[in-house]
């Protein structure tokens, strides 16, 4: 393993208390005071994460939304600019490559965010099946630290240290200003289930910036918040990771993510697999659970239906909102409406299927 | 980090107070809470039991893993903290009172020579 890599924030985080740990080939921190309480505060108030880890990479040429169409599940298309959307990357047999956020900039111009343990894959995965467009796919991920401001005190905090239109800045959309006086994206995202923003900056100001939000959100109940919190809030969420809820062989009709598939349009990498999937039905599929306990079932803890193995667990952790342990499991699909329980030290533990988002959530408001 | 001179330690991180009548009282210590953040659940063992010294009597979970926990001693249980079911964060808020784990009767007295005093654990929990 080559040695972790540092966020532009990684001074920041650890000045401030964070228990760094290493995290998709990052030193990341995983909490500052504690899970659960920066959590709340991101429920109550406001978060603070650094997500710099994320990669970026920018697709332009005449031919960039054509090639976008052909590559990712989604409708690019008819995207306008300035607009965000969430879309799959999926192979051939209809697995996701990665899942990602796509910014149109401009008519032929894109900028997507991609997940950290999958930047260096996707890029050389886009570059080659760029070669029959005319577009260019280009890694600019050392171009921009990435600071999630997320909760619903959120744009209270960010309005004291911008002049951007905030009330005309609508979910899924983007604008480019100034925060804290340093230049950057300003986006309407996140992966908390809150209303947010996530801000790409500078990495010369992302320090600057992380510091000057935490000094006037302090007032509004701003914490600094870890990839604990981050994964319990996205959880409760209901909202996919890669590599836990899909990966390159769990796909959209599994995962329960048709919505980022558009098989109306021309045809894209993976779209005649998803298909087949689609009207067959998949053999596993993703359910969500609650357990009515606070022992949290972890990943790869077996399910059991009728004393049968007939899945594993993908997520758990603990809800602090719900007090309880939830999570998710990938399952025999005949088998995802049985009585579902897990093998917890020689103790069977019930899991009972959930909706998701598990709470009333209204990242839109 | 706070490690109190009057009690004993395991390398486990677990710590045991000697009361009167060879009984004692059992926890995890600070380091440990600290290093397992937010503890969400600890399982205990029923009234009765008996452990052997080193033997595993509980499991502490926090959000980011399951730990077990190990008897200090060769002991029988005499008390479970049954406050810890609906609010195990009392490990984390104090660890070396409201947190504690199980009473016990201690079966061979001699078995506390075998065990760290605070300087020894010092070292153990020197990260």
């Amino acid at each position: 393993m080559s040695k972790p890599r540092r966020t532009p924030l990684y001074d920041f985080n650890v000045a401030h208390g964070g228990r760094m740990v290493d995290f998709a080939g990052w030193e990341m921190p995983v909490q500052f005071k504690s899970i659960v309480e920066e959590h709340k505060a991101t429920r109550a108030a406001a978060g603070l994460f650094d997500v710099s880890h994320m990669g970026e990479a920018i697709v332009e040429g005449p031919q960039a939304t054509e090639f976008l169409d052909f590559v990712l599940t989604n409708h690019i298309a008819p995207m306008e600019r300035g607009r965000v959307l969430y879309s799959l990357m999926c192979n051939e047999a209809g697995g996701v490559v990665d899942d990602l956020l796509v910014y149109r900039k401009a008519e032929d111009s894109y900028l997507l965010c991609l997940n950290a343990a999958n930047v260096a894959k996707d890029v050389a995965w886009l570059q080659e099946r760029a070669a029959d467009f005319e577009a260019v796919v280009t890694d600019v991920s050392d171009d921009y630290g990435l600071i999630a401001l997320q909760g619903p005190k959120a744009f209270e905090v960010l309005a004291k240290v911008t002049e951007a239109d905030l009330d005309s800045l609508h979910y899924y959309w983007f604008v480019e200003g100034e925060v804290c006086g340093a230049k950057c994206i300003i986006s309407r995202t996140g992966y908390t289930g809150e209303k947010g923003v996530e801000l790409f900056v500078s990495p010369s100001d992302a320090e600057r910036v992380a510091e000057t939000l935490l000094e006037v959100g302090e007032a509004e109940g701003l914490a600094l918040a870890g990839l604990g919190a981050r994964d319990s809030l996205r959880l409760e969420a209901g909202y996919s990771l890669y590599g836990h809820e899909i990966d390159d062989v769990v796909g959209p009709v599994a995962a329960k993510l048709m919505w980022t598939v558009k098989l109306k349009k021309d045809d894209f990498v993976g779209k005649a697999a998803i298909e087949k999937a689609k009207a067959a039905g998949p053999e596993k599929r993703i359910v969500f659970f609650k357990t009515g306990s606070r022992r949290i079932v972890r990943a790869d803890a077996e399910v059991l239906a009728n004393g049968e193995k007939v899945g594993h667990v993908v997520s758990g952790t603990f809800s602090p909102e719900l007090n309880e342990a939830i999570g998710s499991a990938l399952v025999d699909s005949d088998a995802a409406k049985a009585d579902l329980s897990v093998d917890i030290r020689g103790k069977a533990m019930p899991l009972f299927a959930a909706k998701i988002p598990f709470l009333p959530l209204n990242p839109q408001a | 980090m706070n490690i109190p001179e009057d009690l004993k330690y395991t390398k486990e991180h677990e710590w045991i107070k000697l009361l009167e009548n060879d009984e004692a009282i059992v926890g995890i210590t600070d380091f440990a809470q600290s290093s397992l953040g937010d503890i969400t659940f600890v399982e205990v063992p029923e009234v009765g039991d008996e452990f052997d010294a080193e033997g595993t009597f509980g499991v502490v979970e926090s959000v980011k893993a399951a730990s077990d926990l190990y008897m200090p001693i060769d002991a029988e249980v005499l008390a479970v903290n049954e406050e810890l079911e609906d609010s195990p964060e009392k490990v984390n808020q104090s660890a070396f009172g409201e947190g504690w784990i199980v009473k016990i009767k201690i079966k061979d007295p001699g078995q506390l020579d075998g065990l760290l005093d605070a300087v020894g654990y010092a070292e153990v929990a020197k990260d």
